[in-house]
């Protein structure tokens, strides 16, 4: 019972967390975008336009829920949560600080890994369920994306599990060295690269694409449904940034105590700025460069990386 | 759901067995259409089987509307056929007229054209650049590029006080002379403007992503050029030597030493590359204007507004930015054109992707039509 309602808690929190980020992470986003383009970016709602994104909320929660008449209004209306729902999990696996990740459990790292995959079911039931030529591709487009960089993610991170002999997250952490950087560099990289596919930014955004499907798969949603789609692509900016900055990067394993807290947000940070630079200064990819960039460029990429750990784990 | 106008069809896939085509389509209120155009794709799979073009959104009527004006009025009419390029459209329409009616234009009024004519094929190809760029997701190239075409139109506001519309040349010259300390600002665009060219060549023709995307893509051939009818960019993206400013030179381009750019390969990155030289050609044409300019009147003293030329036709053409901009005029001898007939390159251009499409994916598509930078202004009419 005590784990039901802890799960409840966490659940809740999590979610909380990806609102936050998202505030943030948008703001951020408008923020670095703008100097990109040489502009300023939101500026006057609040102090540097920090209410911008709340105020863009709360106008996306008053806004009519339009279903339009051709769904298939059940699918239609649950897809967007379960979209959500599997990225807001997968932040409780992550070591937060030493000692602490809200679910410690032993396969933590292959958790993080599967569940938010669970996600391209929500994508495809948003673009199927629409009965929209332009959603139906976006949906298909994403289930495609999404599967195929699974595997070069995945294997890029069990080069660090096979490094640290354990999937707990926490167990990972405490194993961690310094040179694991410099020993999972090309894993990292692979990492990187189909964790920006994964979250479906620029130059993998085809699910969305804009200039050719309009929004693809959530282009007949309007309201906070919308908003929960986008709100989950910054959520999982996010879990993947944080993953990525506690596993590959050592998070707060530099420095001692709450000093290290501190570091593994601002590596998190970096990561989130990098994923921005890329998303603002990159073209958009084509379908079938797409699969050529995963399948025969990144899967190889992170074999080559396992048979390196492969090589270093027994001399360690 | 989408509106369709034919049937989806049947066709047999490579294993014998029957598939069904996705009819998808893109406009008429579409982000890259470039304005109100309509593309019916036919998708099998993600490949484009089949793409009818579909025009006539802003058709407004102009041709017939020059009929019941008189010569001059028909000048601000011709600023509504190529929006982004209005100054071409503007000096087609009067080069005809002045051809009818006889009127010498006085050189000074023709160094202007030249100069507001490069400076609009800048503008014009800024913002062709920059949104075949965003139709690829390349958001900060758009922003760059329209930086730059702001400059340009803020210099013609200055000039004309319209920033679209500029209603500026004129049958027998120009609205107005040039604003004292004007051809500065524009020297000081154009040393500014060949380092952003810089920045973008560098930005965005040398990326890995963009270069995979627009090459190979739309393939045109030379001859292919010629037997559409393509002009402009896209016939020189395709090794079509062909510009009207060096091959049936007017006005004062003869005296400019220019280059043509030409592409090799007839692809989208081709063509859009030749915009993008095109422009630092621009740039040293203005700056030898400017620097050959006369003194004088910048239009024809005594001229009277009601223009009456003899009975008779009139065709003239120039390069604007999309290609070879045609305008026929005939007169009855009274105050209103009989019947004027523009050739519009961006119509011509146009009629090319249901060609370029087929055989590749939808994402292509907007690069297709990127690479073709329609107008529809212009290509309604």
């Amino acid at each position: 019972m005590s784990g039901f309602v802890g799960g409840l808690v966490w659940g809740l929190a999590g979610g909380m967390l990806i609102a936050l980020a998202t505030v943030f992470g948008v703001w951020w986003e408008r923020k670095v975008a703008g100097r990109i383009h040489m502009r300023i970016g939101p500026q006057t709602t609040g102090p540097a336009g920090l209410l911008q994104v709340p105020a863009d909320t709360l106008k996306m929660i008053l806004k009519e829920d339009i279903t339009p008449a051709q769904v298939d209004v059940r699918v239609f209306r649950l897809a967007p949560h379960i979209v959500f729902v599997p990225v807001a999990m997968s932040l409780t696996v992550i070591p937060f600080a030493s000692g602490f990740a809200p679910l410690n459990t032993s396969i933590g790292m292959l958790f993080f890994l599967a569940v938010p995959s669970l996600s391209v079911i929500g994508m495809l039931l948003a673009g199927w369920s629409s009965r929209n030529t332009y959603a139906t591709i976006g949906g298909l487009r994403a289930a495609a994306q999404m599967i195929s960089y699974e595997l070069p993610r995945t294997l890029s991170v069990l080069s660090v599990v096979v490094l640290a002999g354990s999937m707990r997250p926490l167990e990972v952490m405490e194993a961690w060295r310094p040179w694991w950087i410099l020993a999972n560099a090309i894993g990292f990289l692979v990492y990187f690269i189909s964790s920006i596919a994964e979250v479906n930014s620029i130059p993998f955004d085809l699910p969305q694409a804009e200039s050719e499907l309009v929004a693809g798969y959530f282009a007949d949603y309007s309201g906070i449904r919308w908003g929960i789609f986008m709100m989950t692509e910054y959520g999982a900016v996010v879990a993947a940034s944080l993953f990525g900055a506690a596993v590959f990067l050592g998070g707060w394993r530099w420095l001692p105590g709450a000093f290290g807290v501190v570091l593994f947000i601002a590596l998190t940070l970096l990561l989130i700025t990098a994923i921005i630079f890329v998303k603002w200064t990159f073209p958009r990819m084509r379908s079938d460069q797409l699969m050529t960039t995963a399948w025969k460029i990144l899967t190889p990429m992170a074999l080559v990386q396992l048979v390196i750990v492969g090589v270093i784990v027994p001399w360690m | 759901m989408s509106l369709q106008i034919e049937e989806q069809r049947q066709t047999e896939g490579p294993d014998g067995r029957p598939r069904q085509e996705l009819v998808v389509n893109v406009g008429p209120s579409h982000p890259s259409t470039h304005g109100v155009g309509r593309v019916v794709v036919h998708l099998d799979g993600e490949v484009i089987t089949k793409a009818d073009m579909i025009i006539g959104y802003l058709h407004r009527g102009i041709e017939k509307m020059c009929e019941n004006r008189t010569y001059l009025q028909v000048v601000p009419l011709t600023d509504r056929l190529d929006y982004v390029g209005s100054m071409y459209s503007n000096w087609a329409y009067c080069r005809a007229v002045e051809r009818l009616a006889a009127i010498r234009v006085p050189e000074r009024a023709e160094y202007i054209r030249v100069i507001v004519a490069e400076m609009q094929r800048i503008a014009s190809h800024m913002m062709s650049i920059g949104s075949a760029a965003a139709d690829t997701a390349a958001a900060t190239l758009f922003i760059y590029s329209f930086d730059e075409r702001e400059r340009i139109i803020e210099l013609f506001e200055e000039l004309c006080g319209a920033r679209l519309t500029y209603n500026y040349v004129r049958p027998g010259g120009v609205a107005f002379d040039l604003p004292e300390g004007w051809t500065d600002s524009v020297l000081e665009f154009t040393k500014a403007h060949r380092k952003a060219l810089d920045l973008m060549d560098r930005m965005y023709f040398g990326n890995v992503i963009a270069r995979g995307r627009l090459k190979g893509v739309a393939v045109l051939g030379r001859d292919d050029a010629v037997a559409w009818g393509a002009s402009g960019p896209v016939a020189r993206g395709s090794g079509v030597d062909w510009d009207l400013r060096k091959h049936d030179s007017y006005s004062v381009y003869p005296r400019f030493d220019f280059n043509v750019p030409i592409g090799e390969n007839g692809d989208a990155y081709d063509r859009a590359r030749t915009r993008l030289l095109e422009c630092y050609e621009s740039c040293s044409i203005i700056e030898q204007a400017i620097e050959q300019m006369p003194t004088g009147p910048h239009k024809v003293e005594g001229q009277p507004r009601l223009i009456m030329p003899r009975a008779g036709d009139a065709y003239d053409h120039i390069e604007s930015a999309r290609g070879s901009l045609g305008v026929y005029i005939v007169a009855d001898g009274s105050p209103r054109p009989y019947r004027v007939k523009f050739r519009s390159p961006a119509f011509c251009n146009l009629a090319l992707v249901p060609k370029l499409a087929v055989g590749h994916t939808l994402s292509d598509l907007v690069v297709v039509l990127g690479s073709l930078d329609p107008v529809f202004g212009e290509v309604d009419r």
